[in-house]
């Protein structure tokens, strides 16, 4: 059933998605950033894939481009997952928002942004979600530093 | 039937005492704390089995949770603060009316525990002043118990400052 289903998507994205591969039961797909919208578009109205589950990213900081953001959909018809990665560059880490396609994008965009930095072209609000306001830096680069604080709260002078 | 003769009562037996001021009011509150508990976390499992019947800190005059600061003189701090929750340990710990002491309840109120990353506060005496720690993660029911009651000891034998000189 679900090889069927993979087995269209491949051919239908032949063009635009490059080594697709079933693993651990979800279809992966590599696709430039350029393609996102076309095939989210055909996922969502041609395969029936029409749960957003997540967006989040990676960090190689040794690789170039550096980042990669990773989107997982769901297929409430045929009970099966796609994933679909992209990669940005540091110095532009841009793709474009999927809150057209999916209302529930809008909230995991905010939070990819504040830990990643990635910016969603055309998410009207991404302010931070689960950090604060003001504060500096992306945490889950790996470039962060692991116990850099940053506090809200002057601390007390501690007598040892 | 016989009855027991009943025996004359001593004369001036507890028809007055003898104690000092600070340990006659210490007496009074270590026996009346009215916790407010600041639960963020999973510890807050175990404050649930601390207080109810099985452990029964009503035993220590501790039972009843005031949910407003202002009703509270113990301050349990269950869980992990983070940053972003800082500002409000802080205001509630401002808004308790003297006299008010703190407990720090599992490892992450107390120093961070397994948390030192850019989210969590690493110990909740950074910002408020704490009276008592109490590790573990989440603490044994029995260890609650005896940092209360470690808490009581120190509240009897602290200076109690009230109302005027002469008192």
């Amino acid at each position: 059933m679900s090889e069927a289903l993979f087995e269209q998507v491949r051919e239908h994205l032949a063009g635009v998605a490059q080594d697709a591969a079933v693993m651990h039961g979800v279809l992966a797909l590599r696709i430039e950033p350029a393609h996102l919208l076309e095939v989210v578009r055909a996922l969502k109205d041609q395969f029936g894939f029409d749960m957003f589950l997540d967006v989040t990213a990676v960090d190689w900081p040794e690789r170039e481009p550096r980042f990669d953001v990773v989107w997982h959909f769901y297929s409430t018809r045929h009970f099966v997952r796609v994933r679909v990665k992209t990669r940005v560059p540091l110095a532009d880490p841009t793709v474009e928002t999927l809150v057209p396609f999916y209302g529930s994008a809008r909230y995991m965009e905010r939070e990819c942004h504040e830990m990643y930095g990635i910016v969603f072209r055309g998410n009207a609000d991404l302010r931070p979600i689960l950090l604060y306001e003001g504060f500096e830096g992306h945490p889950l680069r790996k470039d962060y530093p692991k116990q850099k604080e940053q506090p809200l709260v002057p601390y007390r002078d501690v007598k040892p | 039937m016989t009855t027991q003769p009943s025996r004359p009562a001593p004369a001036g037996a507890f028809e007055y005492l003898t104690t000092k001021k600070d340990e006659f009011v210490g007496w009074a509150r270590k026996f009346s704390l009215f916790p407010y508990p600041f639960v963020t976390a999973c510890c807050a499992m175990e404050f649930m089995s601390v207080s109810s019947t099985l452990y029964d800190t009503d035993r220590f005059g501790a039972a009843l949770p005031r949910f407003t600061p202002r009703q509270s003189d113990l301050l349990m701090v269950v869980g992990t603060v983070t940053h972003k929750q800082a500002p409000i340990l802080k205001k509630v710990y401002e808004q308790m009316c003297e006299p008010k002491w703190v407990i720090a309840f599992g490892v992450c109120a107390t120093s961070g525990g397994f948390y030192q990353n850019y989210a969590a506060l690493p110990g909740i005496d950074k910002i408020i002043p704490v009276d008592l720690y109490i590790p573990g993660c989440p603490p044994r029911p029995e260890m609650v118990i005896d940092g209360i009651m470690k808490l009581q000891d120190k509240i009897a034998a602290e200076r109690h400052p009230i109302i005027n000189e002469k008192f």
